[in-house]
């Protein structure tokens, strides 16, 4: 099955919907692609309990309007000049475009330490996700610790779900977080925003220069050595949702052959004011051009979504309120900085790639990530390295590369249903 | 000046074993790879030992290296599963063909089985129906080559080998290499470079053929040998433009390895929806259970093929002390052990263990 579009979106976060939505504006026929059942990306992910945000309800709501193809469940694998394989529950579709807006988002960074294989430790976003999704979290003790804002929006999702939040732990010491603090009054609706957090975790303490050392428990978590300037002490826990933030998802255009810029610790997608990458016809928006929030990324999927319909006139008006959040991600980005004792937490029988079971010792005297994949299989399993591969870089091994088909696992039946590589001159080129 | 008993350029399988079998005799050896070891066809290859019956050198130097592996049956890092091969017969016309298979391998002193139909889906029964029975070679094995490349780098180097880690032969002097940072290594020298052959010795003729590999997320159970179709010569020896062949290897993992594709003149080391969609289609052909397994990842990589598909293996013709292990195609994995012993015995002037004349360079001249 092929299906047509002017602009094709892939992903439904706050990126993806503003761009649908701006594409569509300008009369685009315009399909919006997501691995979820659901709108919303990672940060709007629809609750059991409370359903959608506000926000994303409204995005919606402005997306019901306009003529665009919602296209759920939706699992990228492929990807050939003009044309994308995704994989649905049923079946494989080809789905061909005139441009394309990538907004793939971001995924949590994780870093090993010893016991960070557990049954009970996540990621901190993995919790919020899970307990949004119904996973019983009530009358759980359960510790939240890693980095950023992303801290207080789990830890009060955990505690609206009836978890007992026992304290956040944020690495970052108190004086960048209230260097950070005293900049905000910039960005009046961020400090609304970490007001009414606060509110709803009033009573949980908020402990800075603090982490998570190790957990401990024999067949299941049972308690964390926390570590801040007073020493390392060990509290008893269920559960703990650890996080150090965001790694921007460019595997997707990393193969659509998109530059990416790497002189950070994580690839992040090239792209220009405009938001075009390197390859004509495909744009980016949001977490995936650098981790900048969700204001960025909603902004960023408009600007993104109008030039991709040939409407740069009103891509144009946004870049300055683009600029203002980018500026805001960047205060983020430097207050919260990773402490460098996290990337020592790992020992040698720590276990780094997860799929395959490779400990960090097995891959030391290797300085090159495919020598150490070939000698230990580290990175070779179904996350194909996602986890391991951003750790690795994190510790200062090798980054990952190197990104081929399937994009994710597949079906074999849907690799083998669509021919890619036909070039497809059918479709107008809307943006030039 | 750094002399040496023996410069072995390139560390793939077959470089790997050639220094581990010089090392192990006393030599002093100096191992020269630019990239990973084992990173070339080494890196891509399904580490299928088997025994290909249809040209009788080719069967010679695979039963001579089978037998040599059977020493790593029980090494960690060879991850050896003695899972047998299996070869199923489409119809009436490639069963008719076993009964001689079998007696050339039982000839060479193989162990092989004629099965059929009822016997074929007992040892496979996700086998599409239909089937003409086939040939089990029980014996058979699968290795993981990389880390066995590596293994044996390390044990050359454990006797004594010094490896040029990151560095390039530029350069054949006579009785001398130069590597690409300057330094200048003296001694005999044996290239074995695979497929950047010419780079170096230009005047034998290789090409790299092209192959598509996808493996899957874990099934245990589902597959018990490594199954391919009899038809698979056909593909691997013939010299089509393009074929695929059905090919499959149950991993130690549960994984499930899928081949395979063969492709000339094609330079680009991506990888091709439409070849793996002809792969693809031809394993469902043959095992339609395949279909709704999910693949984690799929890799290309490039055999060296020489024109009649054996082996360079000897002395390079007009040149002292210049020699050449080279161009095993598909089978390097199997035949590099006995291709290494057969390089030394050459080498140290010992009777080989086989006939040596079917891999000389010197056909490639003449």
């Amino acid at each position: 099955m092929t299906e047509r579009y002017d602009v094709l979106v892939v992903g439904a976060g706050p990126a993806g919907l503003a761009a649908a939505q701006a594409a569509a504006s300008h009369g685009a026929r315009v399909g919006l692609l997501d691995a979820q059942a659901r709108h919303g990306g990672q940060v709007w992910r629809h609750d059991v309990r409370r359903g959608a945000p506000r926000a994303a309800r409204k995005a919606l709501d402005a997306l019901a309007r306009r003529r665009v193809e919602w296209l759920p469940q939706h699992q990228i694998v492929a990807a050939g000049r003009r044309t994308l394989l995704a994989e649905t529950p049923q079946t494989a579709v080809r789905l061909v475009f005139g441009a394309l807006v990538l907004a793939t988002g971001a995924r949590e960074l994780l870093l090993p330490f010893p016991g960070w294989t557990l049954p009970g430790v996540t990621g901190a976003g993995g919790l919020q996700a899970l307990a949004k999704q119904g996973w019983p979290v009530a009358g759980k003790r359960v510790a939240v610790a890693g980095s950023g804002p992303l801290l207080l929006a789990a830890a009060a999702t955990l505690r609206r779900h009836g978890a007992h939040v026992l304290g956040i732990h944020e690495q970052a010491p108190a004086t960048a977080v209230s260097a950070f603090a005293r900049q905000l009054w910039r960005w009046p609706a961020r400090v609304a925003q970490a007001a009414a957090l606060r509110a709803t975790l009033a009573g949980v303490p908020y402990r800075f220069g603090s982490f998570v050392r190790a957990a401990h428990g024999i067949d299941a978590l049972e308690g964390i050595d926390i570590e801040d300037a007073h020493g390392s002490r060990r509290i008893a826990c269920d559960m703990l949702a650890v996080g150090y933030g965001l790694v921007p998802n460019v595997e997707l255009a990393a193969l659509l052959g998109c530059a990416t810029d790497d002189a950070g610790t994580h690839p992040r997608v090239q792209v220009d004011r405009m938001l075009r990458t390197s390859v004509a016809n495909i744009y980016a928006a949001g977490e995936l051009c650098g981790v900048g929030g969700l204001a960025a990324a909603r902004i960023e999927g408009a600007i993104a979504g109008h030039v991709a319909a040939g409407a740069i006139a009103a891509a144009t008006d946004l870049l300055p309120a683009r600029e203002r959040e980018r500026r805001f991600a960047r205060l983020l980005a430097r207050h919260f900085a990773l402490d460098a004792r996290l990337r020592a937490l790992a020992d040698g029988d720590t276990v780094v790639c997860r799929c395959e079971d490779v400990a960090l010792a097995a891959l030391d005297g290797f300085d090159d990530a495919r020598a150490a994949k070939l000698a230990t299989r580290c990175g070779m399993g179904a996350c194909q390295g996602r986890v391991c591969g951003s750790a690795l870089a994190e510790l200062g091994r090798f980054p990952r590369g190197g990104f081929r088909p399937p994009l994710f696992p597949a079906r074999l039946a849907s690799l083998a249903a669509a021919d890619l590589s036909l070039p497809d001159s059918s479709i107008p080129d809307l943006s030039t | 000046m750094n002399g040496y008993d023996l410069i072995v350029v390139g560390a793939g399988i077959v470089g790997a074993s050639c220094a581990d079998e010089a090392a192990a005799a006393g030599l002093r050896v100096a191992i020269v790879e630019p990239g990973p070891i084992g990173g070339g066809a080494t890196a891509c290859a399904m580490g299928h030992l088997v025994a290909m019956d249809d040209d009788p050198a080719e069967l010679a130097l695979a039963r001579h290296s089978l037998h040599r592996w059977e020493e790593f049956a029980d090494l960690a890092e060879a991850e050896f599963s003695r899972c047998g091969t299996l070869w199923v017969a489409r119809n009436e016309a490639e069963a008719a063909g076993i009964a001689q298979r079998v007696a050339r391998l039982e000839a060479s002193g193989g162990e092989a089985h004629a099965v059929d139909a009822q016997a074929l889906y007992r040892l496979e029964p996700a086998l599409a129906p239909g089937l003409c029975g086939g040939m089990l070679v029980p014996r058979e094995a699968v290795v993981y080559p990389p880390r066995m490349a590596l293994h044996l780098v390390r044990r050359a180097r454990q006797r004594g080998a010094v490896l040029y880690a990151g560095r390039a032969a530029r350069r054949l002097g006579r009785a001398a290499v130069t590597l690409d940072d300057g330094t200048v290594l003296a001694g005999p020298t044996l290239v074995a470079t695979g497929c950047a052959l010419p780079e170096l010795l230009p005047q034998l003729p290789l090409r790299p053929r092209k192959g598509h590999l996808l493996i899957t997320d874990r099934y245990p159970g589902l597959l018990h040998h490594q199954v391919l179709e009899l038809g698979y010569a056909d593909s691997a020896h013939g010299h089509a433009g393009s074929s695929v062949a059905f090919n499959v290897q149950p991993r130690p993992t549960g994984q499930i390895l899928i081949g395979s594709s063969r492709e000339f003149d094609v330079a680009d080391p991506s990888v091709s929806a439409p070849m793996l969609q002809r792969m693809l289609q031809r394993a469902f052909d043959f095992m339609p259970a395949l279909r709704g397994l999910r693949a984690i990842r799929a890799w290309t990589g490039f055999r060296p093929a020489t024109p009649d598909g054996r082996p360079y293996l000897g002395a390079v013709p007009g040149r002292a002390d210049l020699w050449v292990a080279a161009g095993h195609e598909g089978l390097g994995v199997t035949t590099a052990l006995g291709s290494a012993q057969l390089m030394l015995d050459l080498l140290l002037g010992r009777t080989p263990a086989i006939d040596p004349a079917p891999y000389a360079p010197a056909r490639a001249l003449a």
